[in-house]
């Protein structure tokens, strides 16, 4: 049974094992062709039309199937493996053991960008980018660039406590849950944590970072949580909506998956916490 | 209105060197016009050198990379195409700064600018 647990609660054998495995993938290229569909769905995914991944309703059901995609990939590597996720609100800065050596590494350095030290350094010869919008194919970050703050837990709670999943007209000028907690209205959550990690992560082919899936499992872990705090709020809208995944319609690339589907996490996987 | 000043300026400079004369000229007429924030017809073109890249901005016409979400408006740094996309509420993001809205098209391509140091974009190829 697949248990997500948070990332600072790691053994250093679990670490070892999670890096040695995203290292195997990446070496195989299994892990690019990951980066490659979500920039995919990052650049044709829009406001007014067609819109699967992101700033619509199913971002959150398309990222948990993406994700346990992934996971499942990690584990044909090494079955003991499972998803960390990272709670920003608690690890908050650039000292915390998640960007240790023995774990992703640190931010850039101020020149170009690039990590330095861990194993996704380009020194190590073992991350390279290839699926990029530039000519740099190093990691770079640059943690809290500008001062930028990550959400408190008081701005995080003030999202759970929406009672309403979605709101017409479903995109990134929606009211409710999912654009609060994606993003793109009010005090920002997701998308805020990808511009505080800033190289890859503020771009559209932001998984080339590691961080990119734990951040991800933390907000999956968050739709868990408002789930748990409002039993009666469905999954919205329920049916007949242009450009837009409803409940019972697939969702692309898979096109064998609802959100319906998607809506109840336990068969695939549980956290360390009750929800 | 310094701004507007000084982008046509280098507009028109840009447009004696090179080949797009016509494009940097209209983008100045239409600044030069009274509008209101979020125009209809979109945004107004661009064309200056910022931070020793060529940034360019003005209606998309039949663009070679296709499937770009503009709004029919595209965005190019030194004649390589930025990916851009228009929010609902009339912002801005690009490939390059996908999860920071910004109000403008030049914005943008300054932010990824700034972002690129000194980087080239590249045309990206999707599998
Ligand atoms: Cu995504
Ligand atoms: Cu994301």
């Amino acid at each position: 049974m697949t248990v997500r647990k948070n990332q600072a609660a790691l053994t250093a054998d679990e670490k070892r094992r999670f890096i040695n495995a995203l290292l195997e993938l990446k070496r195989s290229g299994r892990y690019d062709t990951f980066v490659t569909t979500h920039n995919a769905f990052i650049m044709s995914d829009t406001d007014n039309g067609d819109r699967v991944g992101h700033r619509s309703p199913s971002f959150l059901p398309w990222h948990r199937r993406f994700l346990i995609e992934f996971e499942q990939a990690l584990q044909s590597v090494d079955a003991t493996v499972a998803l960390p996720y990272w709670d920003w609100t608690a690890d908050r800065t650039s000292r915390s053991s998640l960007w240790a050596p023995d774990f992703l590494g640190g931010t850039g350095r101020a020149r170009d960008g690039q990590v330095l030290d861990g194993a996704f350094a380009r020194s190590g010869n073992r991350w390279t980018i290839t699926v990029r919008v530039d000519g740099r194919d190093y990691l770079r970050r640059d943690l809290g660039a500008g001062g930028r703050q990550l959400p408190t837990r008081a701005e995080v709670d003030s999202v759970l406590a929406m009672e309403t999943y979605d709101t017409a007209p479903w995109n990134s000028s929606s009211d409710g849950f999912r654009n609060h907690l994606e993003g793109w209205r009010g005090v920002n959550l997701h998308n805020r944590v990808h511009v505080w990690v800033g190289g890859q992560m503020g771009t559209g082919v932001s998984p080339n970072d590691p961080v990119f899936w734990m951040h991800h499992a933390f907000i999956d872990k968050l739709w868990a949580d408002w789930q748990a705090r409002h039993p009666r709020s469905p999954y919205l809208p329920a049916a007949g909506t242009a450009n837009v995944v409803d409940l019972r319609d697939t969702m692309r690339p898979w096109n064998d998956v609802t959100p319906a589907d998607m809506l109840d996490h336990t068969p695939h996987y549980t956290f360390d916490t009750a929800a | 209105m310094s701004n507007i000043t000084r982008r046509r300026a280098l507009g028109v400079a840009a447009g004696a060197a090179g080949a797009a004369a016509g494009i940097a000229l209209a983008g100045s007429a239409v600044a030069d016009a009274p509008r209101p924030a979020v125009p209809a017809a979109g945004p107004t073109s661009f064309d200056e050198v910022y931070q020793g890249r060529r940034i360019k901005g003005g209606p998309a016409h039949g663009g070679h990379h296709g499937g770009h979400h503009g709004g029919g408006y595209s965005v190019t740094i030194d004649g390589e195409e930025l990916h851009v996309m228009q929010n609902a509420d009339g912002t801005w993001i690009s490939v390059i700064n996908h999860y920071e809205p910004v109000a403008t098209p030049k914005a943008l391509a300054r932010a990824a600018v700034r972002e690129l140091q000194g980087a080239p974009l590249v045309p990206l190829t999707l599998s």
